[in-house]
């Protein structure tokens, strides 16, 4: 039996991640915040792929909490998914101290403390895989969404570290970039239909890539270069840009 | 948001709402002025869009399955191809399926779709055991056949309600292959024949040429078949091809779609012929091109699905076919249909006797054309399908389609006609 841990499974992402495991012959340790409420994606996920699903109660900024948490996990997971996200408005996160400590904390600082965790386990075991979802958000930052643009660049840089750290070990950390997804996070929002995947497409992509070893994925791919170009942009023009 | 469905046309700019529990979906109704469930948008026209729409795909869990009966329980947004993956490996079917297999639960529903067996096994509504429905006032209602809100609701285009989850009976098989018969007709006489010869087989299509003329009109070939008997139910989902861009809207012209036609037909040996082919080939050869609508242009397309009743199809059918050849306009894509007996369902397309679905690239004339067709369809006695339509007029639909009136009373009666509407439900005054 190999065990996938999934962070903050509730999100869209982290659901169809969920399944894409799964069909592959994953068992799955569902975690987040009100994991009761994945119930019935508990029976969908037996019903097609037969795979054990643990639901476990996970708070990401709750960091006093994640020791214990992992401790109780047996048998360990062979991988960890961190999926958990929380993005508000730019206008209200920058007004407010505790809508951006919150999107800090959820995106970056909380996954900090649980994969500092995870990774002495896995280092110590000499296997495992992490994936990281952070976004291309954190590429650059822009007027338009920059609190979360600045803990998803942390959360990248943070990957980047573990993975330089962890390559001896043989264990595997891939930073996944997403750029528009359909998901309830991103709804009512405008977004460009060319641009934008399916969390199915996205989750797809992401069993690919981490069978494959990859180290970065950006999803679509054509945010590879986009992304490129963006990063490129002399910052005495990108000051004066809305993009 | 800019919205289409699979014909391309028209585009709408709308908003749209997803939900992921009845609470949430209750919100959602109550929050809008009116809106129209739209599920994996597979239907061609515009029977899906309006300027608010519930999207339903991602409700998709399944809830239950009872192994002994073969009877799956799950949510309106899980597609037939989340079905077949999952249970033709254990030996179950879809009783009923469409030439598509990428359209949800919902979809199957409220179109009522039918399939290569409806003289056989009817619409889709035959296998659903029972559906609970969210109706306008957001009270949830369980219903099974011969209530009058499950009449209404299949075949209802989703204008009586979002359907929130259904039970449906699937069928036990013991192969995922199908030996097939390939049947070459000469003209519409002997395709008539080979249907008719051929009723006893659960499963047959036919597809035309339609720009063959004089006495060639309505040479087909015929395909027929049924389930292997094998044991080999090793079905997996297959990654599929993509067309990834437009193509320009002159390739496909007369001169192409004759070629097309002309080597189809061709590469099949004459009279009958025998082939063992798996679900995929037999029943959704078109699903392995993704986004297969993208070659007719940014111009989009549209299918022209009629039926006629039986004692005139062969008639209808000929004078239909002699004037689209007639207009040289090309259908990459026609095919022909037995059918079994109507329903009791109020808006459900199928009638006793046969159907043709044809596709054409919108461009100038074509609704002309369409029009002048509509007049011998009504002449005949005959219907559009809705799914397919989107440029009907009220008067043709009202012709085609007698218990209107009763659909019409039922959704005014439960405040349904000032919730759901699509831009097709407004064109044709449903």
């Amino acid at each position: 039996m190999s065990y996938v841990l999934i962070l903050g499974a509730k999100s869209d992402i982290a659901k169809a991640v969920a399944r894409e495991y799964a069909k592959n012959g994953y068992d799955l340790y569902l975690a987040g915040r009100n994991i009761a409420e994945l119930a019935g994606f508990k029976t969908d996920i037996e019903i097609r792929t037969n795979r054990n699903v643990e639901l476990k109660e996970f708070d990401m900024v709750d960091f006093t909490s994640h020791e214990a948490f992992y401790e109780a996990l047996d048998p360990k997971p062979l991988g960890i998914i961190v999926a958990a996200g929380y993005m508000v408005d730019q206008k209200i996160a920058q007004h407010s101290l505790d809508e951006s400590l919150k999107t800090l904390h959820v995106n970056f600082t909380g996954c900090v403390s649980i994969l500092n965790i995870v990774a002495d386990d896995f280092e110590a075991q000499k296997r495992g895989f992490i994936v990281g979802i952070s976004s291309v958000a954190g590429d650059r930052g822009r007027k338009a969404n920059y609190i979360y643009g600045s803990a998803k660049a942390g959360f990248s840089a943070y990957l980047s570290g573990l993975r330089n750290r962890l390559h001896v070990s043989g264990i595997q950390v891939m930073t996944v970039k997403p750029g528009f997804v359909n998901t309830k996070m991103t709804e009512g929002l405008d977004l460009p239909a060319k641009l934008t995947a399916e969390p199915e497409e996205v989750a797809y992509d992401i069993f690919k890539a981490q069978q494959k070893g990859k180290d970065i994925l950006y999803t679509k791919c054509i945010w590879k270069p986009i992304m490129l170009v963006i990063k490129h942009i002399p910052e005495f023009m990108f000051k004066k840009m809305s993009i | 948001m800019n919205l289409t469905s699979w014909g391309l046309y028209p585009h709408i700019k709308n908003r749209s709402f997803s939900f992921n529990s009845e609470k949430s979906l209750n919100k959602v109704l109550e929050g809008v002025k009116a809106c129209i469930p739209y599920g994996y948008g597979r239907s061609y026209g515009d029977s899906a869009l309006a300027e608010n729409i519930v999207y339903c795909k991602p409700y998709n869990y399944f809830l239950g399955f009872d192994e002994k009966e073969g009877i799956v329980h799950c949510q309106s947004g899980v597609l037939l191809s989340e079905i077949l993956e999952v249970f033709v490996p254990k030996g179950w079917f879809l009783k009923v399926t469409p030439g598509t297999k990428l359209i949800t639960i919902g979809g199957a529903i409220a179109s009522d779709i039918h399939g290569k067996n409806h003289h056989v096994e009817g619409c889709f509504s035959e296998c659903v055991q029972e559906m609970r429905i969210m109706l306008a006032n957001g009270e949830i209602v369980t219903c099974k056949k011969g209530d009058e809100l499950f009449l209404a609701t299949c075949g209802g285009m989703g204008l009586t309600g979002v359907i929130l989850d259904a039970k449906i009976v699937l069928k036990k098989v013991n192969s995922k292959n199908i030996n097939q018969t390939t049947i070459k007709t000469k003209n519409l006489k002997e395709t008539f024949e080979s249907f008719e010869k051929y009723a006893h087989m659960p499963y047959s299509v036919a597809w035309i040429d339609c720009l063959a003329k004089g006495e060639n009109i309505g040479k087909c070939l015929l395909m027929v078949g049924d389930f292997a008997d094998d044991g080999d139910l090793n079905f997996k989902e297959k990654r599929k091809l993509n067309i990834p861009f437009m193509f320009p809207s002159f390739a496909l012209n007369n001169l192409s779609v004759k070629a097309f036609n002309w080597l189809y037909y061709k590469k099949s040996p004459e009279g009958e012929s025998k082939q063992t082919v798996d679900i995929d080939t037999f029943f959704y050869p078109l699903d392995a091109i993704g986004n297969w609508n993208r070659i007719y242009g940014k111009g989009g397309f549209t299918q022209y699905q009629f039926i006629l009743p039986k004692e005139v199809s062969y008639d209808g059918l000929k004078e239909i076919l002699g004037s689209i050849a007639e207009s040289g306009k090309g259908s990459f894509l026609a095919v022909l249909k037995l059918y079994g007996k109507a329903n009791a369902n109020y808006l459900s397309f199928p009638m006793e006797g046969y159907s043709l679905a044809l596709d054409f690239k919108i461009e100038k004339g074509l609704f002309d054309l369409l029009d002048r067709l509509d007049k011998i369809v009504v002449q005949y006695g005959g219907r559009i399908y809705l799914t397919k339509d989107v440029r009907v007029s009220k008067e043709t639909f009202e012709k085609g389609y007698p218990m209107i009136e009763k659909f019409r009373a039922f959704r005014r009666d439960n405040g349904m006609d000032k919730k759901f509407h699509s831009l097709q439900s407004k064109r044709v005054g449903i």
